[in-house]
């Protein structure tokens, strides 16, 4: 078998401390709205009472569940042994780490007391999901850290197979927990079901696909390196069939609402009453995000249409943590069937929720931090193939 | 020193009166028995704090809202989406026949709270005569416990606060929610809420122990018929309805 060549990007140019320095500057707002909120408290968000996880959640689930699905690249070939994959499995595993920090950041920052952080480290309760996924969060780390040493170090090439295979089966427990979150809040109608951990599974298959796809065609791009299309086309299909999961998932889990007379009114609202959320569940979670993508993925060759599905992935997924995580909890809680209920703390109503500046610096601020990381890694240590070219990926996986 | 013979006798007439008392009223104190727990003594088991509200009494009025409100220190900024309330008046309308009910809602005081099962560090808990609490000391901050309250019966402390009780610890970024006014409870008291509402209000509320077979709250538990709010999650509420 040839020899993939890895090589660190040279990282000197204009444009690279350009990227650095606006993503720097994307950092800089993301703390400073950090600190805004803190200093005054969370009334100077968006968020109340009724809405208490807001756009910063949005963006920290979505980079967290990408981050364990951008692993798949690299599982594809260590764990199901296909060598095509394996010039890709070291970014692989750089994005898994620097989109979880990413996201890890936004969580924490967006708590109402980040600097108990400590506390949370230090008192755990096993039956919260929450303190299960500290430790499913932190052990990721230590695993892929593990998992690129086997890659990295020819001595330790022969490990590799079961350290990926133990970082395949952590991440299916990790975004198995990412999805429980949502799926054991009995007390919410929107969730309250076992299908959202393996709906968020498949998310995250496709959300990281997505970002390691544009990621790839960037670097490549922007460091004069050969990116052919065996790989582009075999990354290609593989997303038309996770965003196509996704949106089986996604018709499953309504169809089952709507054949549920308790679940009825909540199925009203998200596809048909619910203004914002339901515009966004059709013209960006369904069509952008879902429709769009497979059209562009397996309609046309072109890389501009893969970058293009890459993108409305990313929108659409962003969207439908929206209308999950946000729209969820503007949807009244029922306590009171048969009721029309009224209160001070706006029961029985659709809470109102608009993201504010510092939400969304916080959350571009996580997105920003992980491409920076990202960015200075492949600086640093060679985690690029030097050519992805056909032939050279072709005599690889020969 | 010995006690002067006008001591002696007064001890002697107060001893008299106090057998005769006991032989003539078995079971009428003299002074009532202290029910409040020594501040070393735990919680116990053996309790179980409840409330009962008969919304048949109860009126269109906040009594209840605005004692909580001032014994516990919580007051608004004028910004009804983010001020705390640990205690609300909702008001019910019957869909079909229009038949209105209002009642006060609040923490339920599950005996398995949703609250205390996510909560990451452990800061949400149960204490073990049924009162569900925050330690503020622990609180991250991270508002799972409001995703899961079936109740919205949880505020999180969105500013900074001040004028707070000595009693009553709060504290901007963690979350909070009705204590069952357990410091007044560990002193032998009623809540606020409850001593309100029979002075200024309907009459509308008991507190007591739902263990205890003597209890006022036990008693008509055990006469009338009372719900649960949510009664399908099976949490166990300690807070019960009566005409809902």
């Amino acid at each position: 078998m040839a020899r993939v060549h890895y090589r660190e990007i040279e990282g000197d140019s204009r444009g690279f401390y350009a990227l650095l320095g606006a993503l720097g500057a994307l950092i800089l707002a993301g703390l400073g709205a950090s600190w805004y909120m803190e200093h005054n408290g969370h009334y100077v968000t968006g968020m109340s009472n009724r809405i208490v996880w807001g756009m910063p959640h949005v963006f920290a689930i979505f980079l967290i569940v990408a981050a364990s699905g951008v692993l798949n690249v690299a599982s594809i070939a260590s764990v199901f042994g296909r060598e095509l994959y394996k010039p890709l499995a070291r970014l692989s595993g750089l994005l898994a780490l620097t989109l979880l920090a990413g996201g890890l950041a936004v969580l924490v920052l967006d708590l109402g007391r980040p600097e108990r952080l400590i506390v949370a480290m230090t008192h755990y309760n096993v039956k919260s999901i929450f303190a299960w996924n500290i430790f499913l969060y932190t052990g990721f780390y230590a695993i892929v850290a593990v998992y690129l040493w086997t890659m990295f170090e020819r001595r330790m090439n022969d490990y590799n197979k079961p350290a990926g295979l133990f970082a395949f089966v952590w991440r299916l427990i990790l975004t198995t927990g990412t999805g429980s979150i949502f799926g054991f809040l009995v007390a919410r109608e929107p969730y309250s079901s076992a299908l959202l951990a393996p709906m968020f599974i498949i998310m995250s298959f496709s959300f990281g696909l997505a970002i390691f796809v544009l990621v790839l065609m960037a670097a490549c791009n922007w460091t004069g390196r050969a990116l052919g299309d065996v790989v582009l086309n075999r990354l290609r299909n593989l997303l038309g069939v996770f965003v196509a999961t996704v949106l089986y998932f996604v018709a499953i889990h309504h169809l089952t609402n709507l054949y549920v007379a308790r679940q009825h009114d909540v199925e009203r609202f998200f596809l048909w009453e619910g203004g914002i959320y339901t515009a966004l569940f059709w013209f960006v979670q369904v069509l952008t995000g879902g429709v769009l993508p497979l059209a562009l993925l397996f309609g046309t060759t072109s890389r501009r249409a893969l970058a293009a599905a890459a993108v409305c992935v990313i929108l659409g997924g962003l969207a439908q943590l929206y209308v999950l995580v946000i729209g969820g909890q503007a949807y009244p809680q029922l306590m009171f069937p048969e009721k029309e209920v009224s209160s001070s703390f706006f029961d029985g109503v659709v809470a109102g929720y608009a993201p504010s500046l510092p939400e969304l610096a916080l959350g571009v601020g996580g997105v920003a931090l992980a491409l920076a990381l990202t960015a200075v890694a492949l600086k640093v240590l060679p985690f690029l193939p030097r050519s992805l070219a056909d032939g050279d990926v072709d005599s690889a996986a020969a | 020193m010995s006690p002067d013979r006008r001591q002696f006798l007064g001890w002697g007439a107060a001893a008299a009166v106090t057998a005769a008392g006991a032989a003539l009223a078995p079971g009428l104190r003299l002074i009532e028995l202290a029910q409040a727990r020594s501040p070393e003594e735990a919680a116990s088991a053996l309790q179980r704090w409840g409330l009962l509200i008969d919304i048949t009494k109860c009126t269109d009025c906040d009594v209840c809202v605005t004692a909580c409100s001032k014994e516990n220190g919580w007051t608004g900024h004028g910004r009804p989406e983010t001020d705390p309330q640990w205690i609300r008046k909702v008001s019910l309308r019957d869909k079909r026949t229009g038949y209105a009910q209002t009642l006060p809602l609040m923490c339920q005081h599950c005996e398995h709270p949703p609250c205390v099962d996510v909560c990451p560090t452990g800061a949400s808990f149960r204490r073990d005569d049924g009162i569900v609490l925050v330690d503020k000391h622990t609180c991250i901050g991270c508002r799972y416990c409001v995703m899961a309250c079936p109740y919205g019966a949880r505020s999180f402390v969105h500013e900074t606060v001040s004028g707070q009780k000595s009693d009553v610890p709060r504290g901007k970024g963690t979350v909070e929610s009705c204590t069952l006014c357990v410091h007044r409870v560990d002193r032998g008291e009623t809540p606020a809420c409850v001593e309100a509402c029979n002075r200024d209000g309907g009459k509308a509320m008991v507190f007591g122990d739902l263990n205890d077979p003597s209890a006022e709250i036990h008693r008509r538990l055990r006469a009338e018929p009372s719900t649960q709010v949510r009664a399908d999650l099976a949490l166990n509420t300690g807070v019960r309805y009566r005409g809902l």
